[in-house]
């Protein structure tokens, strides 16, 4: 049924889906900017670290900006420091002119730069003192967008890479980041800033009085946030804003100028998804997100794609000849050698009649030992081929929902590798498959 | 496995917080474990915090209000309630409740300060979804005797940030010493920290997963929050691989045409190659559990479901759910 289906369902389908072609856009000298988004789980930051050693050794100056990635994955590159500067990455091949840096993004210690960089020495450390600013820069939900779009925009800003590859925060929505210049605008722009401003730039609780005779609507606001807040907590807030008022603001303008070069054609967006129904839906949402802030989406990167290399034989075929030797085996042994699987899987799902392949071969020939040991490894090799096959039927069927609703967006797949990676060469085999240059499903 | 002595759904453990890597299917063990928990006359909440509507998905129902609606029946025969939190209204209903400020609270939505406490504000915006979450923990029933829920469940954020969400309020009663907000942050801490709390962790049998679910206990319990189970999800059903492979078989591919497979030493390589790789898997994930065992928790495991989670995969595993116990902490 479904199985025998997963062939053909390439063909079936809507017409083909276009290929990303992954080198030739890290070959583009013109592409400086590669932003890898997508759902948690689905070998984002191992995408991102891939590409950016295949352009590396490729010749270009790459940099990787990682957002917390798995502790092993940080080590494949040489991360072992968590000190926000870009690191060259040892063991890179740089025989091609290019080289590979990557960092690690260091939340509190980006927020502390800026506050060093836009203020005078007494009001830095004014800040940097204020218990409030503390947990802030610490790194609560939120934070991270505003630091990553922060460093984006520092690299970029600096002429020593020629390509930056950026992966997104781990937030609910990797594309909050995009929404950084604008919620910080809302706040900015509110009269609510003025409000907390006022009393603290005219002095703590005299100021609040002073103000309440001028506006008396918003001692009403200043009286309730103390009520709310307590008062010491209020003078805390009230500080914290006040010294951060002219450093938000430079941290505006340039949010704001990094989400125009995010949108310019030095920038290309990749959507990173495993063939999973809930990672699919994201994928989905990311790219109708990317498409409304007109983002530049260059593809999909499909990863841990499912492939066989004997496809041609399906599911149900392959259990019929499990059948067929299991039958044998009985018949030469008196023992079934049936494994027990899943039962929901397997029983129940098949009719009798699917249980008769063509004529099996020489049957008639009293079975050897040697002939036994094949028999039962050939049958358990079957079982395992159609898990696969069923498996790989799944994931076409989940693929298809997003090719109908997103047919335009190129693909690239990269096939599953059976273990995780922690190194370079693990880092440049999945490079590999990315371009399309791994070891391809062949048919038998 | 239930060797940890805990002795049954027990009546101490009300809320559970249900985190996880992402892409590991924390939500939907979430909702599956709100559907366990609710028996025969019993009312579970479920709960979640992030605004993806990741319920209204799973049930194949409209987006969640803000409000709290019946949206099933267990497959014990208890309600299942849930809940979306909304972070502002979340705001707008506490200071209703503790300052009867409702024309208040929409001026300060029109001057922004909403807006600041919601998204700019350090940690206030974790604080009110935990706030929402112990006010419906401690809630009592209609008649004043009972629970209004006998068990809240709440999809709470990935475990790279769950320690620090489920901690907030540690670290907001620090930063306001005095005044309503400390009290209100205190008595959140009291309930995630006590006995009625369990923090369950939802992993897959890979290697990633499986470190950050250690670092996550280990966040944990260092923040003193009360560890539950290791939840391991989308097991796949193992075909038994019990004979030896060898590297190649002479006899394999006479074998495949007894079989009456057509091709058969073409296919002998390749199958035998697919073999070695599942083999390979295999003892990764023995390996995984090895790891998850060390970590001192109990562990449940939960089956692929083949079609993805719909309603009646989600039912599938709340019943599976139900055959363990989920009295935590202890």
């Amino acid at each position: 049924m479904d199985d025998a289906m997963n062939e053909g369902a390439r063909e079936t389908g809507q017409a083909p889906v276009p290929a990303l072609a992954v080198d030739p856009l890290l070959d583009d000298p013109s592409v400086r900017i590669v932003v890898c988004c997508g759902s948690g789980g689905v070998g984002k930051t191992t995408t991102a670290a891939a590409l950016g050693l295949r352009a590396a050794e490729r010749g270009r100056r790459a940099v990787v900006l990682t957002i917390d990635p798995a502790r092993r994955l940080a080590q494949s590159m040489g991360l072992t420091e968590l000190d926000n500067v870009p690191r060259p990455v040892p063991g890179a091949d740089r025989s091609a002119g290019g080289e590979l840096f990557a960092m690690m993004l260091d939340m509190k210690r980006t927020f502390d730069e800026i506050v060093e960089a836009h203020s005078d020495p007494a009001r830095a450390r004014a800040i940097l003192d204020n218990p409030f600013y503390q947990s802030l820069s610490a790194g609560f939900a939120g934070t991270q967008e505003y630091m990553a779009m922060e460093k984006l925009g520092q690299l970029a800003a600096r002429d020593t890479w020629d390509l930056i590859v950026v992966d997104t925060p781990p937030s609910r929505s990797a594309l909050d980041f995009l929404d950084a210049p604008q919620r910080l605008g809302s706040f900015l722009d509110g009269r609510f800033i003025r409000v907390l401003m006022g009393p603290a730039k005219a002095g703590g609780r005299a100021g609040r009085k002073v103000m309440s005779l001028g506006m008396a609507g918003l001692s009403l606001f200043t009286g309730t946030l103390g009520k709310v807040l307590g008062t010491a907590l209020l003078r805390d807030v009230q500080t914290f804003v006040a010294a951060m008022d002219t450093m938000f603001g430079g941290f505006r303008a340039r949010a704001d100028a990094t989400y125009r070069l995010l949108q310019a054609g030095g920038t290309a967006f990749l959507v990173v998804a495993a063939p999973e129904r809930d990672a699919l839906r994201e994928a989905a949402y990311f790219v109708d997100r990317l498409k409304a802030d007109r983002m530049p989406l260059a593809g999909l990167v499909l990863n841990r794609v499912g492939t066989s290399a004997a496809s041609r034989l399906s599911a149900e075929r392959a259990l019929a000849a499990a059948e067929v030797l299991d039958a044998k085996n009985l018949a030469s042994n008196g023992i079934v050698d049936h494994p027990a699987g899943d039962d929901a899987s397997r029983s129940g799902r098949r009719s009798p009649e699917d249980h008769s392949p063509a004529a099996p071969g020489g049957s008639d020939a009293p079975a050897k030992t040697g002939d036994d040991a094949s028999d039962r490894l050939a049958a358990a090799l079957l079982r395992v081929h159609a898990e696969r096959m069923r498996q790989l039927a799944r994931e076409e069927r989940t693929r298809a929902r997003f090719t109908a609703l997103h047919p335009e967006v190129p693909v690239v797949e990269v096939p599953a590798l059976p273990g995780d990676v922690h190194d370079l060469a693990g880092l440049r085999a999945i490079g590999e498959r990315l371009a399309g240059r791994g070891d391809q499903p062949t048919f038998a | 496995m239930s060797a940890s002595g805990n002795p049954g759904i027990g009546p101490a453990t009300r809320l559970h917080v249900v985190s996880g890597k992402g892409g590991t299917g924390k939500t939907t063990v979430a909702a599956a474990l709100a559907l366990a928990l609710a028996d025969e006359g019993r009312r579970t909440l479920l709960v979640e915090v992030e605004g993806r509507q990741g319920i209204a998905q799973l049930f194949e129902t409209e987006a969640l209000p803000y409000a709290e609606r019946r949206i099933a029946i267990g497959p014990g025969g208890g309600e299942v309630f849930a809940l979306a939190i909304d972070a502002e209204q979340a705001l707008l209903d506490y200071l209703q409740m503790f300052y009867k400020l409702g024309g208040a609270g929409r001026a300060l939505r029109r001057i922004g300060a909403i807006d600041f406490a919601t998204t700019v504000a350090p940690g206030l915006r974790d604080v009110l979804l935990t706030g929402k979450v112990c006010e419906a923990v401690r809630r009592r029933g209609k008649d004043g005797a009972d629970w209004a829920y006998d068990a809240v469940v709440l999809d709470a954020p990935p475990t790279g940030r769950v320690a620090r969400f489920l901690g907030v309020n540690h670290e907001v009663a620090g930063l306001a010493r005095v005044g309503p907000i400390h009290h209100q942050a205190q008595a959140v801490m009291r309930v995630l920290t006590s006995p009625e709390t369990a923090v369950h962790l939802v992993t897959l049998l890979e290697e990633m997963p499986v470190q950050e679910t250690a670092d996550g206990v280990a966040e944990l319990r260092a923040a003193e929050l009360p560890v539950g189970a290791v939840v391991v999800n989308m097991v796949r059903a193992a075909e038994r691989l019990d004979i030896p492979l060898p590297e190649r078989d002479p006899g394999l591919a006479a074998a495949l045409g007894r079989a009456g497979l057509r091709g058969a030493t073409r296919l002998a390589g390749p199958l035998l190659a697919q073999g070695r790789e599942y083999a390979q898997r295999l003892a990764l994930e023995r390996a995984q559990r090895a790891e998850l065992a060390g970590l001192g928790r109990p562990v449940r495991e939960l089956p692929l479901l083949g079609e993805g989670a719909d309603l009646a995969g989600l039912y599938r595993l709340a019943r599976r759910l139900r055959e363990f116990d989920w009295a935590g902490g202890a």
